[in-house]
């Protein structure tokens, strides 16, 4: 109390105690700089010598790693060969396909979910909100075994299917969490004058609420389609057939056949990452504001 | 909650319940029951499913084939979660610390940087790093040139006594981004008036830091400190990429994550074995639990949400 009472005495920018102390603040600030741009540098370095070298010959790999390409050391042979020897584009394909019915199910599905669960007092909803906290917790992957047999019984060994149904049930925990704190915020008079206009619940949900939680989905793509665009557990075990491996499968199996061919290794890890670095600087104002909006709660 | 609680219709309820449900129980609630059920099972000659009682967790924990493997991939684990707490959560704390600094130029760009290798797949890392450390390509050892301590450079990957930490702090350069984006949120939530009123009452910057902000966001850090043990435990990905299976040089990568793949398909000359497996499964649901549940016992009940 005595703190809010206090503030209005002092004028907004304290301008004598900055100007008192204006050179040891600079300093830190310098400091604070120098540490970030350092550790910039340490996250970014890695990838950026993957980059430069998987267009380096053979020879200037090995003689000179830290050296930009010149004109005699520029080569494509790496990616040539990679493209030509796997379904690079394919693998690509299948990954997409998967991650993006994966998010569409678990928006849909976690949206109705949400909806029933924060909107309607029932018998069981309590219960059935812890049930499906459970999952946030406990990892899908230790009920692999029977997951396994089940995909084998429902004939969808091998398929994107069975990838897209364990990663709906996978995302679905988390973003039933998201979503229902969201629709909390709806506000009461938007729903009540549909009702009092006698539009049916179901048609509330589709056309009112739905296109509502636009902003929601970015935070519940950032949870839920990350990690399965980079899972390499599910692929490997539900689906690791030429056809219907994704790219961190493809490239993982890659690798291990060519580790010693640097030129391949080197644009092979090069096509993993240069897809997300263009749809990261595309997107990545919207993912991080998801990321911290969904921690904010 | 208070409105139209009697508009909705059963029907109506189930179908709005019933997709998510469905597919939540069918393709993770229930494999995992039955996972846990099928540990106490074991096959028969005929290969059927025959209850064991404890047979499959006594074998794993007391049988002298077995037993050394499961200890040694459950204590390695808890190193790979050590090492996860010594570093990735403090240094992902200093990193939010200093760009939620008030009027930081660049923060955003640092931000966004800083996060970049947390997108990327873990075998693309676990690879990339394979190389950076490689003494065939001689990278790393340039690089400690510059510092002049070319000298101290090794073939960490390989050697037995550093592979598993060498491991972790890969682990740990990738995942920064997650503690380091949830703490920077909560940084954010901390309200400017609270900060204002004691830089004008004179605190320092460290004073704030380490007697307002810090006590703020201890549930932030209790949060994190489970996400990171869950995850911890739960890892294979980076591990089976390096290094294979079979977790090498001589088990010493060895975790639960890759145990239990070994278990369950089988390596070499030892046969798959789905009940063991599942109970491999088990006791690392056990593990996790126990985590989860010292979390919400005792870390969770004695931090009384801020209310900001």
């Amino acid at each position: 109390m005595t703190v809010i009472a206090m503030k209005p005495e002092y004028p907004v920018t304290p301008v004598a105690p900055a100007q008192a102390g204006s050179t040891r603040i600079d300093f830190g600030r310098l400091m604070v700089h120098a540490a970030l741009l350092a550790y910039t540098a340490l996250a970014l370095f890695p990838i950026a010598l993957i980059l430069i070298n998987s267009v380096k010959t053979r020879a200037a790999i090995f003689d000179d790693p830290l050296a930009l390409p010149s004109m005699e050391s520029l080569t494509f042979g790496g990616f040539v060969k990679v493209i030509d020897s796997t379904n690079f584009l394919h693998y690509f394909g299948n990954s997409l396909i998967v991650t993006l019915l994966a998010l569409f199910c678990i928006v849909l599905f976690g949206a109705m979910a949400s909806w029933a669960l924060s909107e309607y007092r029932f018998m069981g909803n309590r219960l059935l909100t812890l049930f499906l906290a459970l999952g946030i917790m406990i990892p899908i992957r230790l009920g692999t075994v029977s997951i396994l047999e089940l995909m084998v019984r429902l004939d969808l060994v091998n398929t994107l299917t069975a990838l897209v149904l364990v990663y709906t049930a996978q995302g679905l925990p988390l973003a039933v969490m998201i979503l229902s704190e969201f629709m909390r915020q709806v506000p009461a008079e938007l729903k009540d004058a549909a009702r009092c206009d006698g539009v049916g619940e179901v048609k509330i949900f589709f056309q009112v609420i739905l296109p509502l939680i636009r902003p929601a989905i970015a935070t519940v793509a950032v949870f839920t389609m990350i990690p399965a665009w980079n899972d390499l557990w599910f692929p490997l075990i539900l689906a690791p057939s030429e056809s219907t491996r994704t790219v961190t499968l493809g490239v993982q199996q890659f690798i291990g056949q060519y580790v010693t061919d640097w030129n391949s290794v080197l644009a092979a890890l090069s096509l993993a990452v240069i897809p997300m670095l263009i749809l990261y600087a595309l997107f990545s104002r919207q993912l991080i504001r998801g990321l911290t909006a969904g921690a904010v709660k | 909650m208070k409105h139209a609680v009697h508009t909705v219709r059963p029907w109506q309820l189930v179908l709005f319940l019933a997709p998510a449900l469905l597919v939540y129980t069918l393709f993770s609630a229930m494999p995992l029951a039955q996972t846990l059920a099928q540990g106490f099972f074991s096959a028969d000659e005929n290969g059927k499913a025959v209850y064991a009682g404890l047979e499959n967790f006594r074998t794993i924990l007391l049988d002298p084939d077995w037993s050394a493997g499961f200890w040694n991939a459950m204590v390695n684990n808890a190193r790979f979660f050590a090492i996860h707490m010594l570093l990735q959560n403090p240094i992902g704390l200093a990193l939010a610390t200093l760009f939620s600094l008030k009027g930081l130029r660049g923060a955003r760009t640092y931000r966004t940087l800083i996060f970049l290798p947390t997108l990327l797949s873990v075998v693309i890392i676990g690879f990339i790093w394979q190389l950076i450390l490689s003494p065939l390509w001689g990278v790393g050892e340039k690089l400690m040139g510059f510092a002049g301590l070319a000298g101290l450079f090794a073939p960490w990957l390989g050697q037995e006594e550093t592979a598993l930490t060498t491991l972790s702090i890969v682990s740990v350069w990738q995942y920064i981004g997650m503690p380091m984006m949830l703490i920077y949120a909560a940084l954010l939530a901390v309200p400017d008036e609270i900060i204002e009123a004691a830089h004008v009452e004179g605190a320092g910057a460290m004073r704030i830091f380490w007697q307002i902000k810090l006590p703020l966001i201890y549930p932030t850090l209790g949060l994190v400190t489970i996400l990171t043990f869950v995850a911890n435990f739960n890892a294979f990905d980076l591990i089976y990429s390096v290094k294979g299976a079979l977790a090498g040089p001589n088990y010493s990568t060895d975790i639960l994550g890759t145990l239990f793949y070994r278990t369950f398909f089988g390596y070499q000359a030892q046969v798959g074995n789905a009940y063991l497996g599942s109970a491999v499964a088990t006791l690392m649901f056990l593990v996790i639990l126990a985590g989860v549940g010292l979390y919400f016992v005792a870390v969770q009940r004695r931090l009384t949400r801020f209310a900001l």
